[in-house]
């Protein structure tokens, strides 16, 4: 190859690296998370339906991290990825980390991310990049249920009993200063959308927002007047309570390396 | 050297570790064999991403194959994505015998603004049957129940 060719072939790996890592971390972050749920869940259908989604996360994790670690090129896999990074090294979004709170709360987060990881796997499935193009493939299927089982929550507590109502509104409330994170861009993305791997966020927030408002005006749900948002998942700086995941999440390996069972 | 059939055969009598009913091949996820550069490569496909299964049957499959003296390697590929077409209709037979309710052709769209899909009772054949809840005991399934003879059931999900 040219120095040149090279030159672009690295910095597409890259810039795709940190893309598909994102991908995974929302993934990994995000089952965790739902996975505090198990034996936990408010009836026991609810908490097999949380923690089998928290499984097809965990899942799509693992083929991502997996496909961050090959772009790297140093010998990481999936375990490596998620377990023996350090707080600011993990690029998920700050919705996905945000605390489970009651079953309206967990419901409303997941929604709120289903509703934008379905248009983007959708978009995903075209891109150029086949080993990108395949985990799409395989997780919309599963999204595609997470989706529909959140959506149907969401409708049946908000248009609920006056308590449900509540619960559900506050925890909109809570979240929404979250959701435009979701659809940040950076420069290396720029580069990817052109080369036709990955699709522009403006695409897939028209979507989003399209189902996010017809659910929540089913469910009754007005969203936030107030506009303010975070973001910081994205370039590593997290919330307070992404460090007490993370030492859920990493005790084994941290306390015995390379343990196996 | 052993043939293709040979392999295929021995696989036969690999099965799904949650339906011990179900061959791989019957599961439809087995995708291939081939043998290249002195070695057997046998391609698997996930039914889905998290499926704490595969692990299983990929080391099934080889403790199988060396039980006859057979070196191997599993991959694990995801396209094209399985789906509940590749079962077979042995396969969807086997099921149905062994109490599951074998997929319906159609993705359950009950959620929001439609009626669940129709699951007949596989034990009484009843098509009076509620869906209870749409995620149930594995990944690939959800959980119903009759309203006729009252025996609640797994449903192997439609997946498309």
């Amino acid at each position: 190859m040219f120095p040149t060719e090279l030159n672009t072939c690295k910095m597409k790996n890259e810039a795709l690296y940190n893309y598909v890592l994102r991908l995974g971390d929302d993934s990994l972050i995000l089952g965790q998370r739902l996975g505090e749920w198990c034996g936990h869940g408010p009836i026991l259908e609810e908490d097999i339906a949380m923690t089998n989604i928290s499984l097809d996360l965990i899942g799509q994790a693992m083929s991502l991290l997996d496909y961050a670690g090959e772009l790297d090129g140093q010998g990481k896999d999936h375990d490596a990825l998620a377990f023996l990074r350090f707080e600011n090294e993990y690029r998920n979004a700050l919705l996905v980390e945000q605390l489970n709170g009651d079953f309206a709360n967990t419901m409303m987060r997941q929604f709120l991310f289903d509703a934008f990881r379905k248009p983007l796997y959708e978009k995903l499935t075209a891109s150029s990049d086949v080993q990108i193009a395949a985990i799409a493939e395989k997780s919309l299927k599963e999204t595609r249920y997470h989706l529909k089982h959140t959506s149907e929550w969401i409708i049946r507590l908000g248009d609920g009993t006056d308590e449900s109502h509540q619960r559900a509104q506050k925890a909109l409330d809570l979240l929404w200063r979250y959701t435009d994170e979701l659809f940040s861009e950076t420069e290396q993305d720029l580069k990817l959308i052109s080369l036709g791997i990955v699709p522009s966020m403006s695409e897939i927030k028209d979507q989003w927002s399209k189902t996010v408002m017809s659910v929540l005006e089913e469910a009754t749900l007005v969203i936030p007047t107030n506009n303010w948002q975070f973001e910081g998942g994205r370039r590593g700086i997290h919330s307070e309570h992404f460090g007490y995941l993370l030492s859920d999440l990493q005790y084994m390996q941290r306390a015995y390396p390379n343990m196996k069972w | 050297m052993v043939s293709k059939e040979t392999i295929l055969s021995l696989l036969d009598e690999v099965y799904d570790p949650e339906i011990p009913v179900l061959s791989l091949a019957d599961l439809g996820v087995l995708r291939g064999v081939e043998y290249v550069n002195n070695e057997w490569h046998i391609t698997i496909t996930p039914t889905y991403s998290g499926c704490p299964a595969m692990k299983t049957m990929e080391d099934d499959i080889l403790l199988k194959l060396k039980d006859h003296g057979i070196q191997a390697k599993v991959h694990l590929v995801l396209s094209p994505a399985w789906t509940t077409d590749w079962l077979s209709q042995s396969g969807r037979e086997k099921l149905k015998e062994f109490g599951i309710a074998p997929p319906e052709d159609e993705v359950d769209k009950s959620v929001l603004f439609s009626k669940p899909t129709i699951v007949p009772c596989p034990k009484c054949g009843s098509r009076e049957t509620k869906m209870v809840s749409q995620f149930g005991s594995t990944a690939c399934k959800a959980h119903y129940q009759c309203l006729s003879c009252l025996e609640p059931y797994d449903y192997f999900k439609c997946l498309k």
